[in-house]
């Protein structure tokens, strides 16, 4: 059964026609790679999943739920889609364990004990339960966005969105990341990422979407699409990142 | 020749001047400050009525004379049936004044905040309150804190007015021990010097203040 479905979406910015018609279907447990030059789209669709940026046409569902800007809307949506950034947005004044608090106590209610307990063992799987007590401006950047999954993770989404995450790393730490992702991945939390990690997409993704002028230009199982590209965009566009 | 000690049979009038002027700074900073943190959040995230409300209101009182905003409130309004006492006119002309200069200090802490940041909150499912409150606020006065309180300082120091509708504050206290004894000199240095001690008494309590909600810059 689908997960998230997109069905015809389209999105302009004023003029600029941005998402020409979007079909996509993910199932649970799915790690989808979505690949494309800068402009394509691809943060953009991956913002409309979780109702930060209005679609203009077609229809979006998530766990059949109908996605929509609307702040109340946004916020049950959150419940069941996580997301994290490029620049990992930790809250600076919170210390890590508290980032990761702060929505299941004021969100999902829970008590403080049971927050604290959700928050340590999050911690915990992104390897970084020894630094609960720490302020994010302590931690590398490669540490704050563990943090920022284990945030995600606490709120026990059923998707996780994934924008760029290891763009804005020294290269030295996205292996840490990716790490973290495929521990996910194989514990089979479903992930949607923008990406530009080539081999992660091949080894740990299950599907590949290639976006290109705001379309879906090409899918397919990852090893196959990325190996053996059909359209000549997705070639010249593997030419120029590999 | 100098004579401090002609004032020491006026202490109390000079004590209770003092109380008045920090009752009253007390106060003001307190509500001024509300005040503009409410008409910042409108005008940084409120609707286009409300951001203009809140624009007439900051560019009315930055672009008048304070000592024209009281005497306003203390001998205008009664023509349309508000009689204030000195005391309550000068509370709320000190607050409106205080509230819009920190609207602007304040909402320039607010956009300093990251889009990032609100739509972290937003994806973790945080309504609009929340995040002002948990996410947006001590981050955002952090930015602005030293620009906020030079300006609570202000408005204290510049309380002095409110002498002008007899309000027995420090400045009133001055006025009335030289007209008595003629010791000008020494009164308004004594005077000063009360004002400076309470400046520098307000400083402290702001850097107290900032060193606990803002610890997270230091410890660690």
């Amino acid at each position: 059964m689908s997960l998230v479905n997109l069905h015809q979406v389209h999105k302009y910015y004023g003029d600029h026609h941005v998402l020409k018609g979007i079909d996509l279907d993910i199932k649970a447990g799915e790690v989808v790679s979505i690949i494309g030059k800068s402009g394509s789209g691809k943060s953009t669709l991956l913002r409309c999943i979780n109702g930060l940026e209005q679609y203009q046409e077609g229809g979006i569902t998530v766990d059949g739920k109908e996605v929509t800007t609307e702040d109340i809307q946004v916020r049950r949506l959150a419940l069941s889609v996580g997301m994290i950034f490029q620049n990992f947005n930790l809250f600076p004044h919170m210390t890590v364990g508290e980032n990761v608090m702060l929505a299941p106590t004021i969100v999902l209610k829970k008590s403080k004990a049971e927050a604290e307990a959700t928050a340590r063992a999050m911690l915990e799987k992104v390897g970084l339960a020894e630094k609960f007590d720490s302020f994010p401006e302590k931690l590398s950047g490669g540490q704050q966005q563990r943090v920022a999954i284990a945030r995600a993770l606490a709120m026990s989404p059923k998707v996780l969105l994934c924008d760029e995450i290891t763009s804005a790393l020294d290269p030295e730490l996205v292996g840490e990341v990716l790490k973290v992702l495929e521990q996910l991945a194989k514990e089979g939390i479903t992930l949607v990422l923008v990406t530009h990690e080539m081999n992660f997409a091949r080894d740990v993704g299950s599907r590949v979407v290639f976006m290109h002028q705001g379309k879906v230009w090409e899918q397919g199982d990852s090893k196959t699409i990325l190996s053996n590209p059909q359209t000549d965009e997705l070639k010249q566009f593997m030419g120029a990142v590999l | 020749m100098l004579y401090f000690s002609d004032l020491l049979q006026y202490s109390d009038v000079f004590l209770s001047a003092l109380k008045t002027t920090v009752e009253l700074t007390v106060l003001t900073t307190i509500l001024g400050v509300v005040l503009g943190t409410v008409c910042a959040t409108v005008r940084q995230y409120g609707n286009r009525a409300g951001q203009r409300v809140v624009s007439v209101y900051v560019e009315l009182i930055r672009n008048t004379p304070f000592i024209v905003q009281l005497f306003f409130i203390f001998f205008g309004l009664p023509a349309i049936g508000m009689m204030l006492s000195p005391w309550e006119a000068s509370m709320i002309a000190l607050t409106i004044n205080l509230g819009a200069y920190s609207t602007e200090i304040i909402r320039a802490g607010l956009a300093s905040i990251s889009k990032g940041q609100i739509e972290a909150a937003k994806v973790l499912g945080l309504n609009f309150r929340q995040t002002l409150t948990r996410v947006i606020f001590i981050p955002a006065f952090e930015k602005i804190y030293p620009a906020l309180t030079s300006q609570c300082i202000i408005v204290m120091l510049g309380s002095a007015v409110i002498s002008q509708i007899s309000v027995q504050d420090l400045t009133y206290a001055a006025n009335l021990v030289q007209s008595r004894n003629f010791r000008a000199f020494e009164s308004y240095l004594v005077t000063a010097l009360l004002y400076l001690g309470l400046s520098i008494l307000l400083r402290f309590a702001f850097n107290a203040l900032g060193k606990r909600l803002f610890a997270y810059r230091t410890s660690n």
